[in-house]
């Protein structure tokens, strides 16, 4: 932890959590979570099954307010009501389950919630060339071949993936937060998205990571964060420690690092 | 060939008019309604050889049946389009149709009379909506329940006494339910009008993006910042909402009304809205499908009458084209995958 924060003195930091907890009735998901991302910076969170890795998204992203700690972003306390409140201070979500419609068309789904609106005479309406078209330019930009006409429950794996990425590229975010977004695609696929984190961060973007691939991990973060049972073990620069090392630290071979 | 001319081409193939109707359930429908207005016209004939079906008289006839279910099949869509349903729009009519016969028979304007339908209906709406979004109980459940409440009320209020007096405004009232518009019966032009506005409100605004949103993943619509829960609400009202407007038609047509009004009506709407493609899994639906559904049921209600099958069959009619059309549905979304 320190000599992550050594490291990073020149750049900025984007949110700080503290002493963050969250639990269910009787269950503690998270216990005291300290943590800091700076901007534009990648970090892996990592940890077993039922470590917190997704309550803790779930609090970033504004689906949960934290039992207790605050949220310091850009070094003003913050607190996240709503999905919303999270999305209009720069912070986007790429959920585990995607979060599709599949009734929808590709470029509906990338702009549910926030669909793009004009006026006609005193009413307003959706503006459905204007999101297809801008769909269809987030879509070359990501280089997939998904068509926004096309609706997501005609869709393979990867397409979904792109449909749920390329939700995140309507504003311009400070952070995204994905989960497990390398899980259930090809392999192929599975360069394309790295790939995508990696231009992220040539823009300055700042991704966190949930990943149960090492490879992945070690491939395109700057920081690894370990979670088990609800505990921050470990916060490493990826320079600094291995694939060996993490794997211990969330079987629970290694007490800390 | 480039790559734009490509994606055109799979574009043109996969998005073609012919493959979207193909894909939908109210052009099915409406083949199948034609159809039958085919085989009517051949044999609804009397005995003496004379046309019964296709006469003007008869065609007022179905189109103004059709439209009292048609009003409410139209809210009912946008309920079932969220995965929701809605039982009490029968209960509703009935008890929307005594608090406007009471008001007028009391002698207040026509004024009063419709709003005093109009706002029973949105408050057994907003009990539906509040229970069913804010709360989170089973649409199925909180509907039933106000099935019964709405029927049993509707006996209180009424006493069980029918309303044929409409007080000061009565002939206006009348003519409202009863009249036309260049020949077109009031409540079709209503029906056609809700359906133009639903249409329009499903295609055109977010708030029908939300609908089918909700139909089809109403966890990611909560994750992405869409207000489910307002979007839920406003649906059962606009659905109770329809079934108070066709209450005061039907009443108005009448010229009176008892505590049955709208008994069992339910079950017909649910089924013009499914015959015309809404999917009570969710996320599907539209305004024409309720439309032209409706359209069909009456259409097998009335050739059946004219062909002079005994009226106690139209249930079974009625009932086996209900699993007709939703099988027919999931066959050729098998054959899409």
């Amino acid at each position: 932890m320190n000599s992550c924060s050594q490291e990073n003195q020149s750049k900025s930091v984007f949110l700080d959590l503290r002493n963050i907890s969250k639990s269910f009735g009787a269950i503690e998901a998270l216990k005291g979570i300290n943590m800091q991302l700076f901007a534009g910076e990648v970090v892996g969170l990592m940890g077993d099954n039922g470590a917190g890795k997704s309550t803790l998204i779930k609090i970033l992203s504004g689906n949960y307010q934290p039992t207790s700690g605050e949220m310091y972003l850009e070094g003003h306390p913050q607190q996240f009501n709503r999905p919303v409140d999270a999305r209009t201070h720069g912070i986007e979500v790429v959920y585990q389950d995607l979060a599709l419609c599949d009734h929808l068309t590709a470029a509906h789904n990338v702009f549910l919630g926030r669909e793009k609106k004009k006026w006609l005479g005193p009413l307003r309406i959706l503006d459905n060339k204007f999101m297809l078209s801008k769909a269809g330019e987030i879509f070359a930009m990501l280089k997939s071949e998904t068509r926004p006409r096309d609706l997501v429950k005609q869709m393979s794996g990867g397409q979904r993936q792109a449909v749920a990425i390329a939700r995140t590229q309507l504003s311009s975010p400070e952070l995204v937060l994905m989960d497990e977004p390398t899980a259930a695609i090809s392999v192929r696929q599975v360069s394309e998205v790295l790939g995508l984190i990696k231009r992220l961060q040539s823009q300055g973007v700042g991704v966190l990571l949930i990943s149960h691939r090492m490879p992945d991990i070690f491939t395109v973060c700057d920081r690894v964060v370990v979670l088990r049972r609800g505990e921050k073990v470990a916060d490493k620069h990826i320079s600094e420690t291995s694939q060996d090392e993490v794997t211990g630290l969330i079987t629970g071979a290694l007490e800390s690092a | 060939m480039t790559d734009s001319s490509l994606t055109k081409a799979i574009d043109s193939q996969t998005h073609s008019v012919w493959q979207q109707l193909y894909r939908s359930q109210p052009f099915w429908v409406t083949i199948a309604a034609i159809g039958l207005c085919v085989v009517l016209s051949w044999a609804g004939t009397d005995s003496r050889g004379e046309q019964v079906f296709f006469t003007a008289q008869n065609f007022n006839n179905v189109a103004l049946n059709f439209s009292f279910i048609g009003i409410i099949a139209i809210g009912m869509t946008a309920v079932i389009i969220t995965a929701g349903i809605d039982l009490s729009v029968g209960s509703v009519m009935g008890l929307s149709g005594i608090a406007t016969g009471l008001t007028l028979s009391s002698g207040y304007g026509v004024e009063a009379g419709i709003a005093a339908g109009l706002l029973t209906a949105l408050a057994c709406g907003l009990v539906n909506g509040f229970l069913i979004s804010y709360v989170g109980l089973s649409p199925f459940v909180v509907t039933l329940g106000m099935l019964s409440i709405c029927r049993s009320l509707a006996l209180v209020v009424s006493n069980n006494k029918m309303f044929y007096e409409f007080g000061p405004d009565e002939d206006l009232f009348v003519s409202i339910g009863g009249g036309s518009y260049f020949g077109i019966a009031n409540s079709l032009v209503l029906m056609l009008i809700l359906t133009i506005f639903l249409g329009f409100m499903l295609n055109y605004t977010a708030w029908g993006r939300h609908l089918y949103a909700i139909g089809s993943n109403e966890n990611a619509a909560t994750m992405t910042g869409v207000p489910v829960k307002a979007v839920k609400m406003s649906a059962y009202l606009f659905c109770s909402l329809t079934a108070g407007m066709s209450a005061i038609m039907i009443v108005g047509w009448m010229g009176s009304v008892t505590n049955a009004l709208g008994m069992i009506y339910e079950l017909r709407v649910i089924a013009s809205a499914v015959i015309g493609g809404a999917d009570l899994m969710g996320g599907v639906g539209s305004a024409y499908g309720a439309l032209i559904g409706s359209f069909l049921v009456e259409l097998i209600r009335n050739g059946l009458l004219m062909a002079g099958v005994d009226p106690y069959w139209q249930g079974t009619f009625v009932g086996l084209f209900i699993i007709f059309a939703v099988a027919l549905e999931r066959i050729r979304s098998h054959q899409s995958s």
